[in-house]
């Protein structure tokens, strides 16, 4: 057990490498209790959202939901999330779990009239099943009467007269759903999806899985790869940011950092021989000179080689351009990669 | 957690087997469950000389890097290398195949101030 975000949770429970595999063959279930649930209600709610993210909430219907970004007014990101509309005018932020109190403080500081803006973190618990098992196991856990969320989709559907979330979402890159309920029922819905995927093969899944299976879809990790010192441009998502809608907290740096040009580039990099895993904040080195440090790093399960992530000069952040890694005095080549690492499963 | 009788410990979970002169050095049931799935295990040389608490090699999970300290003082005679091809043989076989190192003793003195069995599985019990 380790503490994450102020949170006690399992690094694993069979195996890291084992849970991986899990979850990118057949299923595996986290718990993401620790995650933060905010709720935005009003008719000027769209609005403000709008002036607070980076991505155009206005694109969302009812139901869907969009990876953003909650940034300062230097560009540099406070929070990546996801927001779902889930009604007209109600709202549903999922937000890292270190950045629940930073960020709520940051919106409330710049509320407006009219809105209703409430931090459910504490009475929410969360689970994520994912998998390219996890449509199966649905509809046996549904027995066929719910429809599945299509993808990037968020249904409420009421077990027992208590209303549920579930999102067609993940981190992992699989196939899989996000279930959001309140506190009371996270336990027994923990176990009745545990009980109910065995014959899925399921598997509960820690932090080190939840890492390993992120990081080789390049998905970045707030605190490691993303900072109040690094903007979305820099970490290759500007899909995320609409700089064509209204004004927006830290739109006129990102526009000045596009005309100035991108100076650095989040990449993926992989081991070009047998070395030891590379870490965070190792030295990433290019004919002898240091150009960068490494944000994260680890042995990929999937290719059995380790990989990980650094901000390089933008000049150099192009596929196969070799680079070193400095692990412990000595370096050992790498190759900059495309996103994903890893395909997900067909 | 397995805690074999026939071998001496040190608080920072290494095992040692004595064989007159000679000791054995791997780390423990435990260490290789906290660990996590080891996935790399940088040797040490043979021919160095270490001290007793001295750093002396590196296994890596995927978690995280550890380092391994020497139990005891002593010149390093062999190497297990089959761990660079296999370095999960720390997790299945810590106390067997997954051997890190054999040394020659510098003073069999210190074999006495490591944790015996029942000491070392106390220390388990209160971590």
């Amino acid at each position: 057990m380790v503490d994450f975000g102020g949170w006690s949770m399992p690094v694993q429970y069979s195996g890291i490498i084992d849970e991986h595999h899990a979850v990118r063959g057949g299923l595996g279930i986290f718990d993401i209790s620790h995650m933060g649930q905010f709720f935005v209600t009003g008719e000027a709610a769209c609005a403000w959202l709008n002036r607070l993210l980076t991505n155009n909430v206005e694109r969302l219907g009812i139901g869907e939901c969009q990876y953003t970004f909650l940034l300062n007014e230097r560009g540099g990101v406070i929070d990546d999330l996801i927001v779902y509309r889930i009604a007209e005018e109600r709202w549903l932020l999922v937000v890292n779990a270190a950045k629940i109190d930073e960020n709520f403080a940051w919106m409330q500081a710049r509320l407006q009239g009219g809105i209703d803006f409430m931090d459910a973190s504490d009475e929410h618990a969360g689970f994520a099943v994912q998998g390219p098992r996890s449509a199966q196991l649905f509809d046996a856990f549904f027995g066929g009467q719910h429809r599945q969320p299509a993808r990037n989709e968020i249904l409420r559907i009421d077990i027992d007269g208590e209303p549920y979330f579930i999102a067609r979402t993940g981190y992992t890159g699989e196939d899989g759903f996000e279930v959001f309920c309140v506190a009371g029922r996270a336990v027994r819905a923990w176990r009745d999806i545990l009980s109910r995927g065995a014959a899925f093969g399921i598997k509960p899944c820690g932090l080190g899985a939840r890492d390993t299976l992120r990081l080789e879809m390049c998905y970045p990790l707030n605190g490691s790869d993303l900072s109040p010192e690094t903007t979305p441009l820099e970490a290759g998502l500007s899909i995320f940011v609409d700089l064509n809608k209204p004004d927006f907290i830290g739109r006129a740096a990102l526009v000045a950092q596009k005309a100035e040009g991108v100076k650095r580039r989040l990449v993926p990099f992989k081991m070009a021989a047998p070395s030891p895993p590379p870490r965070a904040h190792y030295g990433v080195f290019k004919d002898g000179v240091q150009i960068a440090e490494t944000t994260s790093g680890s042995l990929s399960p999937s290719l059995q080689t380790g990989i990980g992530l650094a901000y390089v000069p933008t000049a150099l952040a192009r596929a196969q351009e070799t680079i070193e890694i400095d692990i412990r005095g000595r370096r050992f080549p790498a190759t900059i990669e495309k996103k994903p690492l890893r395909r997900a499963t067909a | 957690m397995n805690v074999p009788d026939d071998l001496h410990y040190a608080t920072t979970h290494e095992w040692l087997r004595q064989d007159a002169g000679t000791g054995t050095v791997g780390i423990s049931d435990h260490a290789q469950h906290e660990l996590t799935d080891v996935v790399f295990v940088e040797l040490p040389k043979v021919g160095a000389t270490v001290q007793a608490r001295q750093q002396v090699c590196v296994v890596e999970s995927v978690k995280a890097a550890s380092d391994i300290y020497s139990p005891v003082s002593g010149t390093i005679v062999a190497v297990n290398d089959k761990l660079t091809a296999a370095p999960a043989l720390l997790n299945t076989d810590p106390y067997g195949e997954g051997w890190i190192y054999q040394l020659r003793l510098e003073a069999t003195g210190e074999v006495a101030q490591l944790h015996t069995p029942d000491q070392y599985r106390a220390q388990l019990a209160g971590a």
